[in-house]
């Protein structure tokens, strides 16, 4: 395989991986209405029990989203990391608190207290689908950075990430990936908490965290599509191009497919599930529906010579899939070890339908086996 | 300018940082790997002969691997991220290769270890005996791939191989992926860092257990572990003795001046002694205060020539042979250190004129500037230190660091062969010591684990990749303040997680006990 198709190959890999993370987020998303929907300590029990049967996939969903990114995208890697450095120390704050609190939260002699544990988990489920949000957002942005010739970041601000936070558009993406999580993370419970107050609640919940989603997102979608993006030109300079996303989704209309594909999903899921509240596979249809249309972006920000890491400071400096990728060999190394993803993907979904068959109910919290 | 050395309180506190989360990390990471085993070893057995005892001995171990995991867990993330995050210069100069084993490893090893504890833990009753049995298992195994594919990462940056400096992307490139998964150094640090794991895992059995027998409690439970444990800490010690053997032979080869460094050797020859116990001292004459003397000496005549070679007569360069350039043992000609400091500094602006002259198509003075690059780059690290003494490591350090995980290596094969006897012969009430020294060796496992890792890194200062790249050139250009601040967010943080971790596990064994 050519260097060009492997580039295009890994970066459609990202954005696979990048919409199951943002799919995942559900568990985020749940997290933040954990004070919201439970309330009662066996309400919250409920919650936590049944999203601490997933938090790991989101936990290493995030952790191959960086991985893949450091073995097919190192330039990525090395200068967002190491540039934004502020924003992603945040981000894995975040997640480190959230890794402990489901395992110690209610174990006797915890140091910390339920509460805080508790707390723990709310700081996640809001700071890492905004903070994952605004990083994303300046994928069609662009941040201050400068490479030089041996392709080493200086940032050019002293902000080291939350610059991000100054411009007013990846406030938009931000917090549609957060209404995004709790729509989704309220779909979850309804699937798999068998509870009526809780399932009133989240129904309740859902109605006006959906319509915010719907809002932010398409407010930033008019935002990107009229605003210009960041391209390569014939003569392989990068330049500011009016109407460049807009251009990229008339371009390759089976992306622009598949975007509308998962919007018209993501729609189905949320209205099917507040006209029919007794429906509960809304999460299979929203959730589907996001991983396509976060996949969707991803493309129409990294195809179609787009830059799809930009450079505000030095467009020259931006990041492209053909700049900023591994080499040749490594590229092709790599993709043999992808081959392994259908059977990753299989035994992932057979253990999720072989915990989930049954929805969670008070009861099981009663059987003293193993329980958050 | 990447070509200036970033400043020294950066780098340090960025190897602080770096340091701390590793060692935080390393703590709950052996455990994971061997009790995993030593859980579905247990679970095996309730499924072959449908005692319930053993159900019980594998649900109370799985508790306490459950506590331990999460922490793992949460650590690990940052060890990940921070190579991008305060080491962006290394992540560029070598993710081509570096990359590879972490992706690797979390489509792999990370994947299986989450679908499978889920199913571990909330499976019981969920799904079938056999397929909770097989979920087990794979939580072992993918732990175990797991280790491996970063420990791969790591010993390719104590010995570079299969790759490739490419002068129009800055960057090493891979052209052999087998040499760098199969290198003896990835076979070698594979293989003794689980099997030392595996060891640490078989104290804590050991010394919970014996906790249970010292307070008259759950004998039954008690006995079955210890047993279990003492047979797989056995096997596990004498593997990890192997293979730190073959380790250090190929240290000896690899990375000579951490070979020198772990004996405090200043001044190398032939059938050089091993030094079992010594005192090193400041030394008066010595050219730099980094080297030091080495006194009270208790040593093994020409064991060190021995160990490295398998000849008693085999050539060992000192620090001091280092600096002044040596030949090999093999034959190979190492000039001095400032001559290769010479070319490493040759080698950079060669790069520089390289680059330059491929953007002003100017093909004659790239081509020479090529030729230059590709005639020193093997020293190319060196032209980044100041001074031939910044190639010594911190020799203290390494050289006590060496000595207590060896001692305490030969203290665990005694202490598994005593348990498992103790156990066998159920000599609870004669050899009532016996659990006390059990219980000591526990937070002495962790000791020689971490120690063992010191030996490794600090060692191998300065490099962050060997003679190609020094810590210093590798480090984020940040502020140093942000690097402090994060620093001590996270000490902060993993210390009260550390201790939120302690309690809940004692208060689980306690609870046990009740």
């Amino acid at each position: 395989m050519s260097l060009d198709i492997l580039q295009h190959y890994w970066w459609i890999l990202i954005a696979l991986l990048g919409g199951i993370l943002v799919f995942l987020l559900f568990v985020q998303g749940g997290q933040s209405l954990l004070y919201t929907i439970g309330k009662t300590p066996e309400e919250k029990d409920l919650l936590t029990n049944s999203l601490g049967r997933k938090w790991e996939f989101t936990f290493t969903t995030l952790v191959v989203f960086g991985g893949a990114f450091f073995a097919s995208f190192p330039l990525f890697y090395s200068s967002s990391f190491g540039g934004a450095y502020i924003v992603w120390m945040l981000i894995l704050f975040s997640f480190v608190v959230q890794a402990v609190s489901y395992e110690y939260r209610r174990k006797p002699n915890n140091f910390l207290g339920q509460r805080t544990y508790e707390i723990f988990l709310i700081i996640n489920g809001i700071a890492a689908p905004l903070l994952i949000g605004a990083a994303v957002a300046t994928f069609f942005t662009g941040s201050p950075f400068k490479l030089n010739e041996m392709m080493q970041v200086t940032w050019m601000t002293p902000w080291r990430g939350l610059d991000a936070l100054f411009v007013p558009t990846n406030y938009f993406l931000a917090f549609a990936v957060f209404f995004l999580a709790r729509t989704l993370g309220c779909l979850f419970f309804i699937n798999t908490i068998n509870h009526a107050g809780i399932h009133l609640r989240c129904i309740k919940q859902l109605r006006w965290n959906a319509a915010l989603f719907v809002v932010t997102l398409l407010t930033f979608l008019g935002i990107i599509l009229c605003s210009k993006g960041y391209g390569i030109t014939t003569g392989g300079q990068i330049a500011r191009i009016p109407y460049k996303y807009f251009h990229n989704l008339l371009q390759m209309p089976v992306n622009t497919f598949i975007l509308l594909l998962g919007v018209v999903a993501v729609l189905y899921g949320i209205i099917k599930s507040l006209r029919h509240p007794q429906w509960r596979k809304g999460i299979w249809f929203t959730g589907a529906g996001s991983i396509l249309a976060v996949f969707s972006l991803f493309i129409l920000v990294g195809f179609n010579h787009t830059s799809f890491y930009p450079s505000t400071a030095d467009l020259q400096s931006s990041l492209t899939i053909y700049n900023a990728s591994s080499s040749h060999f490594t590229l092709e190394a790599m993709s043999y070890v992808s081959l392994i993803i259908p059977f990753v993907v299989a035994y992932i979904w057979y253990a999720w339908r072989a915990l989930t068959r049954k929805p969670i109910s008070p009861e099981e919290l009663r059987d003293g086996g193993h329980h958050y | 300018m990447m070509y200036e050395i970033s400043s020294a309180s950066l780098v340090e506190w960025a190897r602080w940082q770096f340091a701390m989360t590793a060692i935080y990390h390393y703590m709950f990471v052996p455990l994971t790997l061997g009790l995993a085993f030593l859980i579905a070893v247990m679970e095996t057995a309730w499924v072959r002969t449908g005692k319930e005892e053993w159900l019980r001995t594998t649900k109370f171990w799985m508790k306490l691997f459950g506590i331990n995991f999460a922490i793992g867990i949460a650590t690990g993330l940052i060890l990940e991220f921070q190579f991008g995050s305060n080491w962006s210069n290394y992540s560029w100069f070598v993710g081509d290769i570096f990359g590879a084993p972490l992706a690797i490893e979390g489509l792999l090893a990370f994947f299986l270890e989450a679908t499978f504890v889920a199913v571990m833990f909330f499976g019981w009753h969920k799904v079938s005996r056999r397929f909770h049995l097989l979920s087990t298992w794979m939580v072992f195994v993918g732990a175990n791939i797991s280790a491996l594919w970063i420990l791969v990462a790591n010993a390719w940056m104590q010995n570079p191989v299969g790759m490739e400096f490419n002068p129009l992307t800055a960057r090493n490139e891979m052209d052999d992926f087998w040499a760098v998964l199969l290198s003896p150094t990835s076979i070698n640090k594979f293989f003794h860092t689980v099997t030392s794991a595996y060891t640490l895992s078989a104290c804590f059995v050991v010394g919970v257990s014996t906790w249970f027998i010292l307070k008259k409690k759950q004998f039954e439970m008690a006995r079955r572990s210890i047993l279990l444990a003492s047979v797989f800490g056995i096997l596990s010690i004498l593997a990890t003795i192997f293979t730190g053997d073959t380790s250090a032979q190929d240290i000896a080869k690899t990375q000579p001046m951490k070979f020198a460094a772990m004996e405090g050797l200043n001044r190398g020859g032939r059938n050089m002694e091993l030094t079992v116990f010594g005192v090193l001292t400041d030394k008066a004459d010595a050219p730099t205060p980094r080297m030091k003397e080495t006194t009270m000496t208790i040593g093994l005549p020409g064991m060190l020539s021995f160990l490295a070679y398998r000849d008693t007569d085999a050539y060992i360069p000192g620090i001091q042979d280092i600096l002044d350039g040596y030949t090999s043992e093999t034959g190979q000609v190492y000039p001095s250190t400032r001559q290769r400091m010479e070319n490493g500094k040759k080698a950079i602006n060669a790069l520089k004129n390289y680059k330059q002259a491929v953007d002003a198509q100017d093909k004659q003075t790239a081509h020479a500037a090529l030729g230059t690059l590709k005639a020193h780059y093997r020293d190319f690290g060196y032209g980044y230190l100041q001074s031939e003494y910044e190639s010594i490591p911190n020799v203290p350090l390494v050289f006590y660091s060496f000595r207590i995980m060896v001692g305490l290596g030969f203290l665990f094969v005694a202490l598994f062969v005593v348990s498992w006897w103790y156990a066998r012969k159920r000599k609870f009430e004669k050899f009532r010591f016996i659990p006390y020294v059990a219980i000591t060796c526990v937070p002495l496992a962790y000791v020689a684990s971490q120690c063992g890792w010191i030996v490794a890194e600090v060692g191998r200062q300065p490099w962050v990749v060997q003679d190609l790249m020094p810590t210093s050139a590798a480090v984020t250009r940040i502020a140093s303040h942000w690097v402090v601040t994060t620093f001590w967010m996270f000490a902060v943080l993993f210390t009260v997680l550390l201790i939120a971790e302690l309690k809940i596990m004692f208060t689980q064994i306690k609870k046990e006990a009740q």
